[in-house]
């Protein structure tokens, strides 16, 4: 029994980092209809940014956590701005490949700066908590804590803030959103500054249980399209629920099935859902 | 300018190129050469692939590396591991990646753009991941070894670089020619038709799925015949031939050479491959140049080279016309429509 509650407990923690990425992509795809694949190269600068303000900088681990996701905000505007605002009216395929474009370009940067070895990040929350038998480090704690409080914090800026209510219209409809005067670029940038920032802290997150690699974003970010696609494209409670689904999966699966294939679980599943339903689960419409 | 670049237009321009080909082992300057030219060939053949179903049919397909290394490792483990000889197996890598091309492109091509691309994605992964980690099959990251060399007949030995140059040169002037065909076809014109709007395309008629599948397992096919020389040629193979990485590489030879056109796939390759070649100290970080060389090209020029040129040269001669004969203007403006068309 402790067991499988010890595998609640990692599908949790899978799941939040998961829903965190999965989330700012689906802001993008919402607001813009960009499959923003430099999104896992973005998460990836994130948890380096971390690595170096922590370890070189020697800043205390939330500081770290802080300048992370201001310099990856920071970039994440810089590729609406020279990359995907000018190519806002070209066919869909360009934008694909110009975020192919940034994903090599970024992890080719890092690679030089910091070579493509693996490397540990440490976190102050190294204790391990007890809960009669049922052992949590307090790292996965804190990534479950971080990623509700994340989730909730978003919630609320999306629906209770005016800048959060231009978001949802742009989403809605851009006719309807240049009609009542909102202005476009204003809002591509802070969404693209959001999903940079989610997924700084969602690396920053995880880092710590996990290594520090160039190519760390890449399963990630095809796991947080699985996601997306599973929970409808642009659907905000869709990316979580999403997330916890291949979260629990891969937990539950890497324990019962095998845990060399547990990477394959969440695309299997993907392509046997898609098989069924080409237009995802939780999708009204086709595509 | 104009009249020396229209001669670039002429059926002579293509056999100069091809005589070039032909003639390449005895002007370069070591095997090594000749090594390199061979395997942007063999790259191309791959890119020709993407061509058909990302540049005319419009469908991204980003699981075209995983093919490649189906070929490759079909190739290689029926050599290797089940005795077969050189040509079977040859054929049989190609008829493996046909029917997972199909298989792949059934279940696939039932989704549209950002969710084609991404599934395909998620296809490259799944092949990748198979093949690293399905030890008992493909050997896992220890790879293939002995795979065999392209059986002769007794007439020439293909494990020397130059008679395998000209097996591959061979095999690419057949991809071309078959491309070139295609492109002109019913069936060419049916995919850049559905390339332009399948909606379109539906009220006219043409059977999308039916289509696109067929334009995804000729892609594969390609993609198949590229893997499998690739593995007669170096006779060995590993799981790193599945990573996406090959797949990113062959979308930006073919955006660089020009998407959607005849000659494009095979400039971008060689094009791409020699200066990274003479850049070798940029091996590790040539991403650093191409990731934004990838961003301004299709921000600038969509079209890359040949595309590029087309346009030029189309609104050349539309500039050109009315001093010419009337027939001439309409022979090459019909001619430049389709090269148009086509880019």
């Amino acid at each position: 029994m402790s067991l499988f509650l010890q595998q609640i407990v990692n599908g949790l923690t899978l799941g939040s980092i998961y829903g965190l990425v999965a989330l700012g992509l689906t802001l993008v795809y919402g607001i813009l209809h960009i499959p923003n694949f430099a999104h896992g190269a973005l998460y990836m600068v994130g948890a380096f940014m971390s690595y170096f303000f922590m370890v070189d900088l020697g800043a205390h681990y939330w500081i770290a956590m802080a300048g992370s996701a201001a310099v990856v905000a920071v970039l994440a505007i810089l590729c609406e701005r020279l990359v995907f605002h000018p190519l806002r009216h070209s066919p869909p395929i360009h934008d694909k490949i110009a975020a192919i474009g940034i994903l090599l370009f970024l992890e080719a940067v890092v690679q030089m700066f910091w070579g493509s070895d693996f490397r540990r990040m440490s976190s102050p929350f190294t204790g391990i908590m007890n809960f009669d038998g049922l052992i949590i480090p307090e790292q996965r704690l804190l990534i479950i804590a971080g990623a509700f409080v994340l989730v909730v914090a978003l919630q609320l800026f999306l629906r209770k803030t005016m800048t959060g209510a231009t978001i949802i219209a742009m989403a809605q409809s851009w006719d309807g959103a240049f009609l009542v005067g909102i202005d476009a670029n204003r809002v591509a940038m802070m969404t693209f500054a959001i999903s940079g920032m989610l997924a700084a802290f969602a690396a920053t997150l995880y880092a710590p249980i996990n290594l520090v690699y160039p190519a760390m974003g890449h399963l990630v970010i095809m796991k947080a399209f699985v996601i997306i696609i599973l929970g409808g494209m642009g659907s905000v409670p869709g990316a979580i629920a999403g997330g916890m689904i291949i979260g629990f999966a891969e937990a539950l699966g890497g324990f019962y099935i095998s845990t060399s294939y547990k990477d394959i679980i969440a695309f299997g599943l993907l392509v046997l859902i898609l098989s069924v339903r080409p237009q995802g689960l939780f999708a009204k419409g086709a595509h | 300018m104009f009249k020396v670049a229209s001669l670039l237009m002429t059926p002579a321009a293509k056999y100069l190129m091809l005589a070039f080909a032909i003639l390449f082992p005895l002007v370069a300057a070591n095997e090594y050469q000749v090594y390199v030219m061979a395997t942007a060939f063999v790259w191309a053949i791959a890119v020709y692939g993407l061509n058909i179903i990302t540049g005319f049919c419009g469908q991204l397909n980003l699981a075209h590396g995983g093919f490649f290394a189906i070929g490759a490792y079909t190739l290689g483990l029926l050599t290797a591991d089940y005795g077969w000889s050189f040509w079977p197996a040859f054929l049989g890598a190609l008829v493996m990646t046909a029917v997972l091309g199909f298989l792949v492109g059934i279940v696939s091509l039932r989704l549209k753009e950002h969710y084609f691309a991404i599934f395909t994605l998620c296809v490259g992964f799944i092949i990748y991941l198979l093949i690293d980690k399905w030890e008992e099959l493909t050997h896992g990251a220890i790879g293939v070894r002995d795979i065999a060399a392209p059986y002769g007949f007794g007439l020439v030995d293909f494990t020397d670089t130059t008679p395998f140059y000209y097996l591959v040169l061979a095999f690419l002037v057949l991809a071309i020619w078959f491309m070139g065909r295609l492109s002109k076809s019913l069936l060419g014109r049916t995919f850049i038709a559905i390339r332009n709007g399948d909606e379109l395309a539906q009220s006219l008629g043409i059977n999308l799925m039916r289509n696109k599948v067929l334009a995804f397992v000729l892609s594969t096919t390609y993609a198949g015949l590229a893997g499998a020389l690739y593995a007669g040629m170096v006779r060995f193979i590993g799981p790193e031939e599945a990573n996406i990485n090959h797949t990113f590489d062959m979308i930006t030879y073919l955006l660089v050479g020009g998407i959607g056109t005849i000659m494009g796939p095979l400039l971008g390759t060689v094009g791409i491959v020699w200066i990274t070649q003479s850049l070798q100290f940029l091996e590790e970080y040539r991403m650093i140049i191409f990731g934004p060389l990838l961003v301004l090209l299709v921000i600038f020029f969509p079209r890359g080279i040949t595309g590029s040129f087309l346009t030029w040269m189309h609104r050349k001669s539309q500039a050109l016309a009315p001093t010419k004969k009337r027939q001439e203007k309409k022979v090459n403006t019909a001619q430049n429509r389709e090269a148009e068309s086509n880019a």
